[in-house]
């Protein structure tokens, strides 16, 4: 459930500041990462889920502002698009474009495990007032939008933050 | 070809429909389940936006509710940073429960829709609900050609008990299978998108910025507008973002509600295929609509019986399926062909095959559809058939007559027809007789008389055999009994005598012979019922001579009435069978002749020795239900058969009449000039659901029939109709 992403661009803009580009060619040629603008950093973030019984839970990955702003979508954890309008605040602010989740889905996660996804973020998203949330909804059960909030902080890196629905907690490390 | 398409997919099937069917009976308790917590007001009482506000005073933190479509309503919030649920009761707002979907369900359903393998178990059990499918629409073309007819299908059915109870739980329970298995299919195919995805697209998300505090819930018109009933799913914006709204689902359609204003916002009605398949999937979980699930439900219980009964009924015919016996067609002297739905008659012509060969004939034993157009060496044809439905075609014989028909002129084959049926059914032997005529038409010369063979009676077919070897010059001995079990000896306890000289009549009673018992527990006696058959081997011969028992086992003896025929082998045997001795023997079940159960009354109809199986039926009326009984004897000094047990039956009330006619004195008269002279009170008994019951010889059984057409005519009624509708049963010898 590995992922890499980079951004290309450090200037937020209309309110997306990511970017997914050089995507698979990071995914086949590490080495590519050498050229990776110096402004971008990779992180990894581990939600881990609390024991529930119920299928496998739809998660949505995302970046907002500190108003809870959605900017750009991270990953999205979950088959079938028609369920996604249970992410709510997640659905709300990418308005379920296909073009904002494209290439960036798999799998739901199953009670109790954790879902790793790797990302270059800018370096500017760092200590900038953004956040990054989870979405999640699991069927037949509640949907809980903004589970998890985490705010990108320098500082902040490798603290697991509590959720208050599906996620038992959610911490990022850079690399 | 209809068979198939039932048997094969039916056992491909058959584990997994017993699984989907068991855990979908289960499934179907939860609306059931679910309607009987809820508190559901009436419609038009109490609007969401009410529902809304009330709920929200109670729960500060709500972010959603949710009405399911049994008419539970469920809130979720959070409180203090924690979430929970509860089952709400509408008209107060408070919590009935906290809310947690049952795990038992959760799992049930899990094993109902994937196995428990996920997506390839869902796969799989899409497969089967297609093969369900097929299933429940071969069976029920299957069972109408079966009865003759659409018109036909509550008609009694034949055949043996794992058939009997197959159809009859498939007959019920077919439409509510049909329907489980089709919208199993089809929103099977959905998810896999093999049809097109029918879920309401959502509409977009509005845009609203204010700056002006959120209105109370409760005063949100768009909300007020919606009646509760309508309700599928209400969701609160998130407190903290200005630009957020309210999410609404209803039966209608989907839409948002600005906060402030309280105006709907981008409502979109639910399309088309989306209330398709809202229907669908209701009509296959019956969420909703309690009493449809409870309908599902008892018609899945019917699947594992079903798939079990099946099984056996295809193991049996499996076990006995006609083995490739004979010759090729261009050396056969003798074709004999068959027609058959079961394989019994394949058995005598099996039999006939191996004793024709034994004898030095070259037979080709084939199916009567693969009659050719030409048999180069053949000297004779023998046709062996069974009758199908209302006088229709055996599978086997379907094109035989067309066949026929373009057959080459220049053959001029001596036939011989051999006829297989039941004499219940009206039309008995009704295509044996068709193919009789339509081999005369051809001017071919007949080897010898066609012969009616009633219900696999082996005297019958080995008399023919022996006929048809005088024909071809040679002796032909052919011994063939279907499906005789193994005998068992059996010691006569006592007898009592009966009868005129020239005619005598004895009444036995057998016991398992106690060495027997002793030496092993295998050969007890299966349970047997008055009416029953019991199976009698005269010394020395292997073919079974077949008495009605007027005992049950309960009793513990076998009591039979026999009439001994001059020259008869058994008859003979059994007149000079002293008691202590030994006769070899055995039960053969005959559930067709017995009165049904409940208090409709019945009429009994016997001559001579058929008093036997209507005298058992009245000793075991311990129900007291009327019984009348017209019986027909020679001189009540010589033969009144079982007149103390009748005269204590009388008294006792478990025989309400006993109407005797003695034909051998002055003013002699036979059983139906008794029935004639009784028209009115049969009329009347029969109006009262009356079933009659005949035992006797066959002339006895036409002359009754005769005289009860007559007598009930005046109703529009007749003895066809009744036997249609298994009020009429017969056991004629």
């Amino acid at each position: 459930m590995n992922q890499l992403m980079t951004n290309d661009n450090a200037q937020p803009r209309h309110g997306s500041a990511i970017r997914r580009l050089f995507l698979m060619a990071l995914l086949l040629v590490p080495a590519l990462a050498v050229s990776m603008p110096a402004s971008a950093r990779e992180v990894t973030f581990s939600a881990e889920l609390k024991p529930y019984y119920g299928d496998g839970a739809y998660l949505a990955l995302y970046v907002t502002d500190d108003k809870g702003q959605y900017q750009g979508t991270l990953w999205v954890a979950g088959g079938k698009s028609k369920y996604y309008r249970h992410l709510r605040q997640w659905a709300r602010g990418s308005n379920l474009s296909r073009s904002e989740y494209d290439g960036l889905t798999g799998a739901s996660v199953q009670s109790g495990r954790t879902l790793n996804v790797t990302v270059d973020l800018a370096d500017k998203l760092f200590d900038g007032g953004y956040q990054v949330r989870i979405d999640s909804a699991v069927e037949d059960l509640r949907d809980a939008p903004s589970d998890v909030v985490v705010p990108l902080t320098r500082d902040g890196a490798g603290t697991p933050v509590s959720g208050r629905g599906y996620v038992k907690s959610l911490r990022y490390d850079f690399k | 070809m209809l068979r198939k398409l039932h048997s094969i997919p039916g056992l491909v099937v058959g584990i997994f429909a017993i699984v989907l069917a068991i855990s979908g009976a289960i499934m179907a308790i939860h609306p059931v389940l679910e309607r009987s917590q809820a508190v559901v007001p009436p419609a038009g009482e109490l609007s969401v936006a009410q529902l809304a506000d009330r709920i929200v005073s109670h729960y500060p933190g709500t972010e959603q509710i949710k009405r399911t479509p049994s008419g539970s309503v469920i809130a979720y919030y959070t409180n203090d940073g924690s979430t929970g649920a509860a089952l709400i009761n509408p008209t107060t707002g408070n919590a009935i429960a906290p809310y947690e979907p049952s795990r038992f369900f959760r799992w049930v359903k899990d094993l109902h829709r994937s196995l428990m393998l996920g997506d390839a178990g869902r796969g799989t059990v899409g497969i089967a609900a297609a093969l369900m499918s097929i299933v429940c629409l071969s069976g029920l073309l299957f069972l109408v050609r079966r009865q003759g007819g659409w018109r036909n299908l509550a008609k009694p059915l034949k055949g043996t008990l794992a058939q009997r109870v197959h159809t009859q739980i498939g007959r019920i329970t077919v439409v509510v299978l049909l329907l489980s298995a089709l919208s199993g299919t089809y929103m099977s195919a959905t998810r896999f998108g093999l049809l097109p995805d029918a879920s309401l697209k959502e509409p977009p998300f509005p845009t609203v910025n204010h700056d002006a505090p959120r209105a109370p819930v409760g005063d949100l018109k768009a909300l007020r507008s919606v009646d509760l009933a309508q309700l599928q799913e209400l969701v609160f914006p998130f407190p903290d973002d200005p630009q957020d709204v309210y999410s609404l689902r209803t039966t209608r359609g989907a839409g948002f509600v600005d906060p402030v204003t309280g105006d709907l916002l981008s409502f979109t009605p639910c399309p088309m295929p989306s209330g398709v398949y809202g229907l669908i999937y209701q009509l296959h979980t019956g969420e909703g609509l309690w009493w449809l699930a409870i309908i599902l439900g008892i018609g899945a219980l019917g699947v594992p019986a079903l798939s079990m009964t099946g099984t056996v009924i295809w193991w049996r015919r499996r076990r006995s399926a006609p083995k490739s016996v004979g010759y090729s067609r261009e050396d056969a002297d003798t074709v004999i062909l068959v027609g058959s739905e079961g394989n019994t008659t394949w058995g005598f012509a099996e039999a006939l095959t191996t004793a024709l060969i034994d004898s030095g004939s070259r037979v080709h034993l084939a199916a009567m559809n693969s009659l050719a157009r030409s048999y180069p060496r053949a000297r004779r044809m023998i046709v062996l058939t069974a009758t199908y439905g209302e006088g229709d075609a055996p599978a086997s014989a379907s094109g035989f007559l067309d066949r026929l028909e373009r057959m080459s002129d220049d053959l001029n084959l001596p036939y011989a027809v051999l006829g297989f049926g039941d004499r219940q059914f009206p039309a008995f032997c009704g295509f044996a007789k068709d193919v009789e005529h339509a081999l005369a038409r051809k001017g071919w010369p007949r080897l010898i008389a066609a012969e009616w063979i009633d219900r696999k009676n082996s005297q019958v077919f080995n008399r023919w055999s022996r006929r048809l070897g005088e024909s071809m010059g040679i002796e032909l001995s052919v011994n063939h009994t279907p499906e005789r079990p193994a005998t068992q000896p059996m010691t006569l306890l006592d007898r009592e005598s009966y009868g005129e000289p020239d005619s005598p009549i004895f009444v036995l009673r057998f016991r398992p012979s106690e060495s027997d018992m002793k030496n092993s527990r295998d050969t007890e006696t299966r349970p047997f019922e008055a009416g029953d058959l019991i199976g009698i081997l005269p010394p020395g011969s292997e073919t079974p001579r077949f008495y009605s028992l007027a005992s049950s086992s309960e009793d513990g003896v076998a009591e039979i009435c026999v009439r001994k025929h001059q020259g008869g082998l058994c008859s003979t045997h059994l007149q000079q069978l002293k008691p202590g001795e030994e006769i070899q023997a055995f039960i053969q079940p005959n559930p067709d002749f017995r009165p049904t159960t409940g208090g409709s009354p019945v009429v009994l109809i016997g001559a001579g020795t058929g008093i036997g199986p209507l005298a058992g039926f009245i000793r075991k009326n311990g129900a007291r239900k009327p019984m009348y009984l017209y019986w027909g004897g020679r001189n009540p000094n010589s033969d009144f058969l079982y007149r103390d047990v009748l005269t204590r039956c009388l008294e006792d009330k478990r025989l309400s009449e006993l109407n005797t006619a003695f034909s051998r004195v002055e003013q002699g008269h036979y059983v139906q000039d008794r029935l004639r002279a009784d028209a009115s009170r049969l009329r009347q008994v029969i109006n009262n659901g009356g079933q009659v019951l005949v035992c006797g010889g066959r002339d006895m059984a036409q002359g009754v029939m005769t005289a009860l057409d007559e007598i009930l005519a005046p109703l529009k009624l007749d003895v066809s109709a009744l036997r249609a509708e298994g009020r009429y049963l017969e056991d004629v010898y």
